[in-house]
């Protein structure tokens, strides 16, 4: 048994064996050509069976996936009717004498490098469209059609490094229970096919994907992005009695996800998501995110070699606060420092890292780092909801030097001409214990807080997270973490403040009953959680949930506080 | 020569289904129309060119247009992208 992980890209479990999908590559030779009217009447007729082809693939895709799925198709008709492309495969043709299928190939596999070469997901995703009707348009020409699809006879998990939508059409649906790939986002092909399938999928594994042989026994776990190999007995049942509960409750709870959650006897809290990037934006909104409570501001400095410009800050902000309306957008400033390093961001070593100079407190120390992104956030949030959030806040004091350099930046800005949100909400995330027990002190000059149970379980327990011999220590179960997040919303309550949580406990259905019940008011999770938290808190009535809370507060020990929410919260026992 | 500047206000930018229906607008008219973002000069009537171009939402392009239908085109296009593509906000 070997368990393998990557981005879940599509929610649910599958078992089954692997399909291992292996294109066979197709060999393109060059050589010199006497008749070019021939040869460009042999590709007038290739261009015109694929176009039929694409034709038939459109419909059997919508029929089978739907639209969105099926769209891509006429996508690739309109690159294989390319003018620029056509002209350019025109010359190599007449005036080179080259063969027709050279003369494609190269043109094609040029076109697809410049799309992958601005480094856009999106782009990159078309820049294997363009391989993919290329490629199909040359198997025409060169009379092979053989798929690997073809040996698909039996229910399996499709398992490949990537898979294009001429591929992706030629599986017999029947025999799909989910895929997993090696490269890709979630906004790839093979991401939005299998949601709009239904199935589960896990993508960008990398090459940890070899590990999986054809036939081998998989288990595929579409919500926490994990992949096991030849699962032992044990396993096996544990996920096959998930997967049955799984799509019962999940055709129950996205019938209704856009509803909000309000427990039985009508408390209602707020239901919003986590999300990393811009592509997140319309998983968030389906999923029915209230808004987003962690906008994780790390992704515009990650992949790349040097600084984000407040202007790209500025644009990227905007589009994803604006997307979501009056609803609220909490972006994070930048978190880096302890486990996550920007290699162009100078950061001298340290014997402790997750003790040292990170998040707020390296913000604090570079103003050129720091500024543009506040400047950004501030134009960016006029005209909508957006709030800051500033990470590993320990003292009152960061706060205030926190706010001076952010009216700092408003000031500038003013002077300069810009409009910015002059109501922006400010609020901290509750992750260090000094901060949890001064919440008092801190509600006082913060609009909000969001508490981070992942860092404030580590350093309340003094167990590193990332070190596998003491990271079971650090459970957010922990009745320690449960009465300093008791403390937090209490003593924010009593400055008319409101408390979120956007750490993974959040999303996990054990905990929301207890954070339910100690009045937590924002519940922020990844979006393939949010049908399944809205649901099951609207299955249990908030004087029950208060009356657990204060029980679970007086267990001792984080396995306790599991087994006796098993027991009296039966709803929480999806899978 | 024709030439007008407009800002492309759609979420997605100039890619996807937008790019799409750029492309198929501008291959209705005969003339030669050209479309730039920043420092790139690209095809209008070419898919894989207005991809390139890699125009973000609130990028700002200019078209210019060469021809008999010069005036409609250059029209047809600015009412494509001022209408968002078609899609209320």
């Amino acid at each position: 048994m070997k368990s393998i992980s990557g981005i879940p890209a599509s929610y649910g479990i599958a078992i089954g064996p692997a399909f291992v999908f292996d294109r066979a590559e197709i060999v393109i030779e060059t050589y010199s050509i006497k008749d070019p009217a021939a040869e460009w009447k042999r590709f007038e007729e290739a261009r015109e069976k694929t176009h039929h082809q694409l034709d038939e693939a459109y419909q059997k895709t919508k029929d089978d996936c739907g639209e969105e799925a099926a769209e891509i198709f006429n996508a690739q008709k309109l690159m294989l009717e390319d003018p620029e492309l056509i002209n350019t495969v025109k010359n190599q043709v007449e005036k080179d004498l080259t063969n027709i299928e050279s003369a494609l190939y190269k043109t094609a596999e040029s076109y697809a490098q410049q799309l992958e070469a601005i480094n856009d997901e999106y782009l990159s995703a078309r820049a294997l469209d363009i391989r993919d009707v290329s490629s199909r348009c040359l198997r025409n020409l060169l009379g092979t059609t053989d798929s690997p699809a073809a040996a698909l006879k039996i229910p399996s998990i499709i398992v490949a490094r990537d898979l294009t939508p001429s591929d992706t059409v030629l599986l017999d649906k029947d025999f799909v229970l989910g895929f997993c790939t090696a490269e890709g986002g979630s906004t790839s092909h093979t991401a939005i096919l299998a949601r709009g399938l239904g199935l589960p999928a896990v993508v960008g594994v990398g090459t940890a994907i070899e590990d999986i042989q054809n036939g081998e026994e998989l288990v595929l776990d579409g919500d926490a992005g994990v992949i096991v190999i030849n699962p032992d007995q044990g396993a096996l049942e544990e996920f096959s009695s998930r997967q049955e509960k799984f799509y019962k409750l999940q055709a129950e709870a996205e019938a209704i996800t856009h509803q909000p959650a309000v427990t039985t006897d009508g408390h209602q809290v707020e239901i919003v998501a986590n999300i990393g990037n811009v592509e997140g934006v319309q998983t968030a909104l389906d999923a029915g995110a209230e808004g987003v409570g962690l906008l994780r501001s790390e992704f515009l400095y990650l992949e790349r070699s040097s600084l984000p410009s407040e202007e790209e800050q500025y644009q990227n902000y905007k589009t994803i606060a604006d997307a979501f309306g009056d609803k609220p957008v909490i972006l994070r400033s930048l978190d880096v420092g302890g486990d996550k390093d920007i290699p162009y961001i100078d950061m001298p070593a340290e014997t402790n890292p997750f003790l040292g100079v990170r998040a707020i407190r390296l913000c604090l120390s570079r103003p050129e780092l720091f500024k543009p992104q506040l400047r950004a956030a501030l134009r960016a949030g006029y005209g909508n909801n957006l709030k800051l959030m500033f990470p590993m806040v320990a003292t009152v004091d960061d706060v205030l030097k926190t706010r001076e350099v952010l009216e700092e930046c408003r000031g500038e800005l003013k002077n300069e001409g810009f409009d910015v949100a002059d109501e922006m909400d400010i609020g901290i995330m509750i992750e260090i214990p000094s901060a949890a027990i001064m919440a008092d002190q801190l509600s006082e000059v913060v609009d909000f807080f969001s508490i981070g149970t992942n860092d404030l379980s580590q350093y309340t327990l003094a167990a590193d997270r990332t070190n596998a011999q003491v990271a079971q220590i650090a459970s957010g179960f922990q009745p320690a973490v449960f009465r300093l997040i008791k403390g937090v919303i209490d003593a924010a309550h009593s400055n008319g403040k409101w408390v979120g949580l956007c750490g993974e406990m959040a999303g996990e259905l054990l905990a929301i009953p207890i954070l339910l019940g100690l009045g937590l008011d924002e519940f922020s999770m990844n979006p393939p959680a949010i049908p399944f938290a809205k649901q099951l808190i609207r299955s249990i009535s908030f004087k029950h949930a208060q009356q657990v809370a204060q029980t679970a507060l007086d267990l001792r020990s984080d396995t306790e506080i599991r087994e006796y929410i098993q027991k009296v919260i039966p709803e929480v026992n999806i899978g | 020569m024709l030439e007008i500047t407009v800002i492309i206000i759609h979420e997605v930018g100039l890619h996807a289904r937008p790019a799409s229906l750029f492309v198929q607008t501008a291959a209705k008219y005969s003339s030669d129309i050209e479309v730039t973002h920043g420092e790139i000069t690209t095809n209008a009537k070419s898919i894989l060119g207005v991809l390139t171009l890699g125009a973000h939402k609130g990028a700002e392009i200019t078209i210019k247009a060469e021809g008999e239908d010069a005036e409609e085109a250059l029209k047809a296009l600015e009412q494509l992208v001022l209408n968002n593509f078609g899609e209320d906000e």
